[in-house]
């Protein structure tokens, strides 16, 4: 059956999908129950669901983290919401020391297939500490997958694939794309592939390459591109770890020159990271330096600077015009 | 005003240090053989600790936590628990790891640097050594949310210090296990040293067993060096778990008669009288005395279980000692399931490194 949806009503779909397909598949988190969480991700779960397999927890994110962990070990499937990423920092300890590592400090014996989803990202004049892009923290973390949706079919298809994988799983929700557009999403129960960049256009000229929110500001700057007369190859990384180098490296390999955008700070970012890969592997292939679009190595600002931290359209074509003009 | 709430926290002790009963013993007709066990295991519990120290000492294995004093604790979580139960232990936990399936030689295993001591299959379920301190506590809340989910009549046991107590970890589980009222018991061996830090100012409280009313659960304490009391209390408090009845909190009163870990010298910080006296009170004197003076356990048996457990821990230490080390590949085929391009690329890396003789891995 098919839906014309935001995202945030795929990321339900695909709750609703991964829950009538197994039993085994809990939702738990602050709000989410009656509330059907503060973005609605898990609406109309509780009603169909029910008390013991949609759980409000009390208002603690490393317990949340730290229960996911155990049930994840007895073989339940647990999606917990942390409410905003902002919040996802005392789950830190949880998850880096022991979900992250559980399968390999056991040899195997045991396990940690647990999805911990958490809204990110700015641009929706967020109260402070709601509004941080902190991928890069998590991508850091051997033993995770860090996947990030940026559009509705895709937030379906990642979501569910997400609760398949047999390791944990932080899947991060950029709230700014919400509702921002509606797609039409078939709930097909098919899953996407995790660890595999998503090629949303194709073109000779340039490569770029981001993810979550701000695929929308890219895909707006490749549209204006081409109206001057640049063919820009769009990439959505979405599993931002593991990386996919191999697209991303034989799309630069194709065009010769690349910039990466993200909302994250630049420094560490994971955009650092493509790029040094892209320099180490395809550095004869590149006519231009690397260029990055980024935010600032600043505190994320209260929502009345916000928008001058974002980067946008103009941001990218301006950045991608200086590269195509390097020789 | 009036009163809204009133708590009042039980010691439970049967057998004094000079192991002389205090009260009539329990109830229970297998006493004395589930007590000739708790003694076996005692033995060998310290028999196999003092060898690990000695293998740190002499080089064969690193930093090892001691569970010195913690025997009596120990040995009855194991034999208390039972085998579909889950245990998710802290670091001192090597005597019920054992009892409920961890070859001896695991132990040493991973004390002696190795993952594969975590890998026993005969572990079932259970969790490795938890290192982050409490952190393990929350685990075996998710352990007994997902037994109480399945409607399952099983539990989760978990352990910390009195150290661990301080965490917040510690006492967001607490809180889950009153809200939700879930299967598991929280056994704290309070042996009064975090490190170097002692109780008295590890908390306020005077017990830390009365941390359970801030969550709305059973908090007790029990002599931990008293085994007696401790399979008492902790039989009472995983069969209310099974049964649906809601978690305890058991405070177990012990001393640490080690260092902290092989890394530790606890002379730097403790009274040497202190430690004199807590000897004296040790669990393995008291439960003897009082075996032998109801002619549960004799001279004979005493020697031959000594020689026995001396033959088991050599026969550890030896397949402990030939173990070889794994292959350097080894770090990255349990990160993920399914192995990801990037891991297999740096994977490759390794074993040409480790070729070329550029590791230090090998043994």
């Amino acid at each position: 059956m098919s839906h014309n949806i935001t995202m945030v009503e795929a990321v339900n779909l695909a709750l609703k999908r991964a829950m009538r397909n197994s039993e085994d598949v809990v939702v738990l988190g602050e709000d989410v129950g009656p509330n059907g969480g503060v973005f609605r991700a898990t609406v109309d779960l509780r009603d169909e669901f029910g008390p013991r397999r949609v759980l409000d927890t009390p208002l603690a994110e490393t317990m949340i983290a730290g229960l996911c962990i155990g049930m994840a070990a007895q073989g339940l499937k647990p999606v917990a919401e942390i409410q905003f990423m902002g919040f996802i920092f005392p789950t830190l300890e949880q998850i880096i020391c022991h979900a992250a590592r559980l399968r390999n400090r056991t040899r195997g014996r045991l396990s940690c297939p647990m999805v911990l989803r958490a809204p990110f990202g700015g641009g929706i004049h967020a109260p402070e500490h709601h509004s941080e892009s902190t991928e890069a923290l998590l991508a850091h973390i051997p033993g995770l997958r860090v996947v990030i949706p940026s559009s509705p079919a895709r937030a379906y298809g990642l979501l569910l694939a997400a609760i398949e994988c047999p390791d944990p799983v932080i899947f991060l929700e950029p709230k700014r794309i919400y509702r921002a557009s509606k797609q039409t999403v078939e709930d097909n129960g098919i899953p996407l592939p995790l660890d595999t960049c998503f090629t949303l256009r194709e073109g000779s000229d340039i490569t770029l390459i981001s993810w979550g929110a701000m695929i929308t500001e890219t895909l707006q700057a490749a549209d204006q591109l081409a109206d001057q007369g640049v063919s820009s190859e769009v990439i959505d990384v979405a599993s931002v770890s593991p990386l996919d180098s191999e697209t991303l490296l034989s799309s630069v390999q194709k065009t010769g020159r690349c910039v990466i955008i993200h909302e994250a700070p630049r420094s560490g970012g994971v955009g650092a990271e493509i790029s040094a890969i892209l320099a180490e592997k395809g550095l004869l292939a590149l006519q231009a330096p690397i260029a990055r679009v980024t935010g600032y190595d600043t505190v994320m600002p209260y929502y009345r600077l916000e928008q001058h931290y974002l980067p946008n359209t103009q941001d990218i074509i301006e950045t991608v015009q200086q590269t195509l003009a390097f020789s | 005003m009036e009163r809204t709430f009133q708590g009042e926290i039980y010691l439970t002790r049967y057998l004094d240090s000079q192991g002389t009963l205090v009260q009539p013993l329990p109830d229970n007709p297998q006493l004395a053989e589930q007590l000739q066990s708790c003694y076996r295991n005692m033995i060998l519990a310290r028999a196999l600790d003092t060898k690990a120290i000695a293998l740190q000492r002499t080089g064969q294995m690193g930093t090892y936590a001691s569970m010195l004093g913690a025997e009596a604790i120990d040995v009855t979580i194991g034999l208390c628990m039972q085998l579909d139960d889950v245990l998710v232990p802290y670091y001192r936990n090597h005597a019920s790891q054992h009892i409920r399936g961890a070859a001896m030689e695991d132990l040493l295993l991973y004390w002696g640097g190795d993952e594969r001591g975590n890998a026993n299959p005969a572990m079932n379920q259970d969790f490795p050594n938890c290192v982050p301190i409490a952190t393990q506590a929350l685990h075996a809340c998710g352990v007994a949310s997902a037994m109480k989910i399945r409607g399952e009549k099983r539990c989760a046991l978990t352990v910390c210090g009195d150290g661990g107590t301080s965490k917040g970890d510690f006492m967001e589980a607490l809180n889950i296990a009153g809200a939700w009222q879930l299967p598991v018991v929280f056994v704290v061996n309070n042996n009064q040293w975090a490190i170097s830090v002692p109780r008295a100012i590890q908390c306020g409280a005077p017990t830390l067993a009365q941390k359970a009313f801030s969550a709305g659960i059973r908090g007790e304490q029990v002599d931990g060096n008293d085994a007696i009391a401790m399979h008492e209390v902790l039989s009472r408090a995983l069969d209310r778990a099974r049964e649906g009845k809601g978690p305890t909190l058991i405070e177990a009163l012990s001393y640490r008669l080690s260092d902290h870990t092989t890394a530790d010298d606890a002379t730097r910080y403790r009274d040497n009288e202190e430690l004199k006296t807590a000897w004296e009170r040790e669990p393995i004197k008291r439960l003897q005395t009082f075996l032998h003076q109801q002619g549960w356990w004799d001279e004979a048996q005493e020697k031959a279980w000594h020689s026995e457990v001396a033959r088991m821990v050599q026969g550890a230490v030896e397949r402990y000692l030939n173990t070889t080390a794994q292959p350097v590949e080894a770090m990255f085929d349990h990160l993920y399931e399914e192995m990801p391009a990037s891991v297999q690329e740096q994977r490759d890396w390794a074993q040409v490194k480790a070729m070329k003789g550029g590791s230090h891995h090998e043994s």
